[in-house]
């Protein structure tokens, strides 16, 4: 628990980061912002966890364990994802979102 | 005594058709015709014998002749009272069917060695020559009407095949066509009858059909059609099937064009064998015919008396021989048909029956020997035109000898064949029907002065240039020649008095004896068409055309046949496909078609329009995702918080 | 106090946030996530949940983002500013991700969460251990190995997926030849000659 601070404004600022990450999504066109953008989503979920957990039950660690799974599973995407952007780079010379369409057909 | 062999008949030329179709082209050609005309020899050898054991050995029992059925198999069972045999049947009518067939067989078959000498068909002609006698062997022993009508129409196959064999020629092609859809229509209505008649006495068996005492024979009586019972329509529509083979009017209009196959071919299937399986195929359901359905049989007695005078005035201004003799051949299966149509059943009555069944077996041996014998002047003239030819009775002498038995035969001048036949057949109609018996007998006129006038005009008249003098032909041809200038002298005489000993319509052995007050007149009347054909056509003079001028328009009428082609073709072309094809067609392709068209056109446009969603880019998807969540979550809430 | 430090981690979480997604300088943009992330784990430590704070420096801010700046290197220029966003996927974007924000907010300021009010558990690194192992209720010995086989494959296809391929190796290959062999050269008959020259 924070002092003077509720579960509400908490959730305010999760809420406006994980929708600046969506904009992000939305808007940038190198693969990389993109994922960096996910990287923001994937925080905001985790600060959501953490504080519902703390705020509501706190007598309980799922929120807490959860942030944890979370951080390790974008670790691991992360990896994967600049492993494919790299090798991606590498094939067609660009991670430009919009001109990696040749799985289309 | 044992028959089995009798399965060989047939099953001999099968083979040998499997043989020559499959390797006929890889050897010598004569070696296909070697086992084709080997093969036919056979049979025939077979086919005597057979006759020899049924009539002098096995012989009349309790008084009659009896159908034996010495091999049999179940080929297809619909329920435990109706299924179809394939068999073998020998009575006397298919045995003498056995004898005709094989033996104006083997005469064309030796006869094609001397004919298509040097053509590139040559095993392909054999094979289909074999093919053919195997499939009207198999008709004529056929123990049941399914199993007749499977190979009637192998006949018509192996007939459209022939017909068609210069394939590259468009005439012969289109005449192969005519006479495949012609007789085609005309088996509808045969098989329709097949089915009238099984469903209504539920057999197909020859046996049980014909047994005048059986259960068929009342069948069928009741539950009429438009005044005629059930019985009569089915064979009615039979008798459809049998006219469109024998070429009776209307449907008579393939066999002229069917002169377009090959000379042996024309006198085989077209003279002497195939058309004959109409009259064939009355005579073996003829107790059915004559006691159940009476008014079938006058049907047959008209269509068949109608034909005759028709084809025979039709004849007389045609100008290319094969035509002439084609017509002629119409005329007298009419007569075959008006004799069986006026028969009584047995005794003096069945006189007529008798007198078809000797009738198509005389009219086989000089109507077949009349072809071939045209097609040897054919193949030293190199035309088919009467006015091509002329005093050829001093080229070709052995041609012309028996082309002028063959003549007397059918003109029915005594002692040759066609006399005897023919004056059965007369007294048969005078026993039952006057109006007929007078248009018979006017036929008989004509057929005199048109045969005389085709004789005349090719063997006497006045010399043509040619391009090369005629020769006679080989032995070959020569030899099946002389062969039916025998029978058809011998066939009459021989047989003179024991025709009716071996065939009539109720099995029993009948005398058969010359009328002379019939005889006499249709003599007279004979000679009276032969002066006149000599008058006119022996020396070369005028009448003829002025004759034909003085009868201006009956005579165009008659040398375009009564313009029935034309009406045919007005009928088809107009009525059928103006009327009904076209439009059928017209909404086929506009309205089913354009139906399907038009939901596959609906499709691509409904694609075509919504196929940017798939673009492929990655931020469109999420938009869409992102968009259509919080759509729901809107939606959600505002639904249900309230 | 607490509450003025929340505020300033918030805000600084809000700016680099909305940074990070708007930078044309792709570094600075990594870096801008890098701030973010360090003021996250900032709030873990007030929440009290240190060891989840420290996960969030070690693995995020010292993994993922230095990943990300090593791909930064890898792929882009750095000098070089990114195109501008074009206005109608900004207003897009922006007017879908506004109205999402709104809703969202919206609905949790009008909600009552209501906290079950028991005594807070002690989120000590021992205590997180043994929940971690533990195969008892509460605990997580499940998700835990799950998650470590996940890394493992994930470390494997990373390999496997940025691995040049073998024959980049050459000297002076400069692209890798993916068409598959036309069946011309591949099954050609080969003379006597040839094999006897390859067999050497």
């Amino acid at each position: 628990m924070i002092q003077g601070i509720g579960l509400h404004e908490i959730l305010v600022v999760s809420s406006l980061m994980f929708f600046l990450g969506i904009y992000g999504f939305f808007t940038r066109k190198n693969l990389i912002t993109i994922l960096m953008s996910i990287e923001l989503i994937l925080n905001s979920v985790n600060i959501n966890f953490v504080a519902f957990n703390k705020y509501l039950y706190p007598n309980m660690m799922q929120g807490h364990f959860f942030s944890l799974f979370v951080i390790a599973i974008a670790a691991a995407e992360a990896a994967v994802a600049i492993a494919i952007i790299i090798d991606l780079f590498r094939n067609i010379k660009t991670i430009d979102v919009e001109k990696v369409s040749t799985m289309k057909n | 005594m044992d028959f089995q062999y009798t399965i060989l008949i047939p099953g001999l030329m099968f083979l040998s058709f499997v043989y020559n179709i499959l390797w006929g082209r890889t050897q010598a050609p004569k070696i296909a015709g070697l086992i084709g005309t080997t093969s036919i020899l056979i049979a025939a050898i077979l086919s005597y014998y057979t006759a020899y054991q049924y009539f002098f050995n096995v012989g009349l029992v309790n008084g009659t002749f009896q159908a034996i059925i010495p091999f049999k198999m179940e080929w297809l069972r619909f329920n435990d009272l109706l299924f179809i045999d394939m068999g073998v049947l020998l009575d006397p009518i298919s045995i003498m069917m056995l004898v005709v067939v094989t033996t104006i067989s083997s005469m064309v078959h030796i006869y094609s060695f001397g004919y298509m000498h040097g053509d590139d068909g040559f095993p392909r002609f054999y094979a289909f020559l074999s093919l053919f006698s195997f499939s009207m062997l198999g008709l004529v022993i056929a123990t049941n009407i399914f199993q007749m009508y499977v190979f009637w129409e192998l006949v018509g196959v192996s007939s459209f095949l022939l017909i068609g064999y210069y394939y590259q020629k468009p005439s012969a092609v289109s005449a192969a066509k005519k006479a495949f859809i012609v007789t085609r229509f005309a088996d509808f209505g045969f098989l329709v009858g097949i089915l009238l008649i099984s469903y209504i006495t539920g057999t197909f068996d020859f046996g049980l059909l014909n047994d005048p005492n059986g259960a068929a024979m009342t069948q069928g009586a009741g539950a009429g059609f438009l005044g005629l019972s059930v019985m009569t329509w089915a064979l009615i529509l039979m008798f459809i099937g049998g006219a469109g083979k024998s070429a009776m009017f209307p449907l008579h209009i393939w066999l002229p064009d069917a002169m377009e196959g090959p000379t042996p071919v024309s006198a085989l299937i077209h003279a002497a064998t195939m058309v004959v399986a109409g009259v064939y195929l009355v005579a073996r359901m003829f107790p059915l015919f004559h006691i159940a359905a009476p008014d079938a049989q006058q049907v047959v007695l008209a269509v068949g008396g109608f034909t005759s005078l028709f084809a025979a005035v039709i004849a007389i201004t045609q100008i290319d021989i094969k035509r002439v003799l084609a017509f002629s051949t119409l005329s007298q299966l009419g007569y075959m048909m008006a004799a069986l149509g006026a028969s009584g059943y047995g005794a003096e009555e069945g006189i007529g029956y008798t007198a078809s069944m000797w009738h198509l077996f005389t009219h086989a041996m000089f109507k077949a020997l009349l072809f071939l014998g045209a097609g040897s002047i054919i193949h030293a003239v190199h035309s088919n035109n009467m006015t091509d030819m002329g005093g050829l009775r001093k080229y070709m002498p052995i041609t012309h000898l028996t082309f002028l038995i063959g003549t007397l035969a059918i003109a029915g001048i005594p002692p040759f064949a066609g006399f005897f036949s023919k004056d059965e057949i007369l007294v048969a109609l005078h026993q039952s029907s006057h109006l007929w018996y007078w248009v018979e007998v006017v036929t008989a006129g004509l057929t005199a002065f048109y045969m005389f006038r085709l004789y005349f005009n090719v063997f006497w008249g006045e010399n043509r240039h040619y391009h090369h003098a005629p020769h006679e032909s080989g032995l070959a041809m020569t030899f099946p020649l002389m062969f039916l200038a025998f029978m058809a002298i011998v066939s009459g005489g021989f047989f003179m008095f024991d025709f009716g000993q071996f065939i009539s319509a109720n099995l029993v052995p009948y005398d058969i004896h010359i009328h002379w007050d019939v005889a006499g007149f249709s003599i007279a009347v004979a000679v009276v068409g032969i002066s006149v054909a000599t008058v006119l056509y022996m020396k070369p003079s005028a009448i003829p055309a002025k004759l034909a001028n003085a009868f201006g328009p009956l005579y165009k009428a008659t040398y375009n046949k009564f313009y029935f082609d034309e009406i045919y073709l007005f009928v088809t072309h107009k009525i059928v496909f103006g009327l009904i094809a076209r439009p059928s067609a017209w909404f086929d392709r506009h309205v089913v078609d354009g139906l399907m068209n038009a939901l596959a056109w609906i499709t691509n446009l409904a694609s075509n329009s919504i196929k940017g969603v798939q673009s492929g880019q990655l931020q469109h998807y999420a938009m869409s995702f992102v968009t259509g969540s919080v759509a729901l979550v809107l939606f959600l809430l505002y639904f249900m918080t309230r | 106090m607490e509450q003025y430090i929340f505020y300033i981690l918030a805000s600084i979480i809000l700016v680099f946030s909305y940074l990070t997604v708007t930078s044309r300088m792709i570094l600075r943009a990594a870096v801008y996530l890098l701030f973010v992330l360090i003021a996250t784990s900032g709030i873990y430590f007030m929440l009290n949940y240190n060891f989840l704070a420290a996960v969030q420096l070690t693995v995020y801010a010292g993994g993922i983002a230095v990943l990300i700046v090593f791909s930064v290197l890898l792929t882009s220029q750095l000098n070089e500013k990114m195109e501008k966003v074009t206005p109608v996927k900004m207003l897009s974007g922006g007017l879908i991700a506004f109205a999402g924000a709104i809703l969202t907010i919206s609905t949790i300021t009008q909600y009552e969460f209501v906290a079950n009010g028991l005594a807070e558990l002690d989120p000590s690194p021992k205590a997180i251990g043994y929940a971690m192992l533990s195969y008892e209720h509460n605990g997580y010995v499940l998700p835990f190995e799950v998650i470590s086989v996940l890394l493992l494959a994930a470390m494997v296809g990373a390999i496997v997926i940025a691995k040049r391929p073998a024959k980049l190796l050459n000297e002076d290959a400069t692209e890798v030849d993916m068409s598959f062999p036309t069946s011309k050269d591949a099954y050609k008959s080969r003379t006597k000659e040839e094999i006897d020259s390859l067999l050497k």
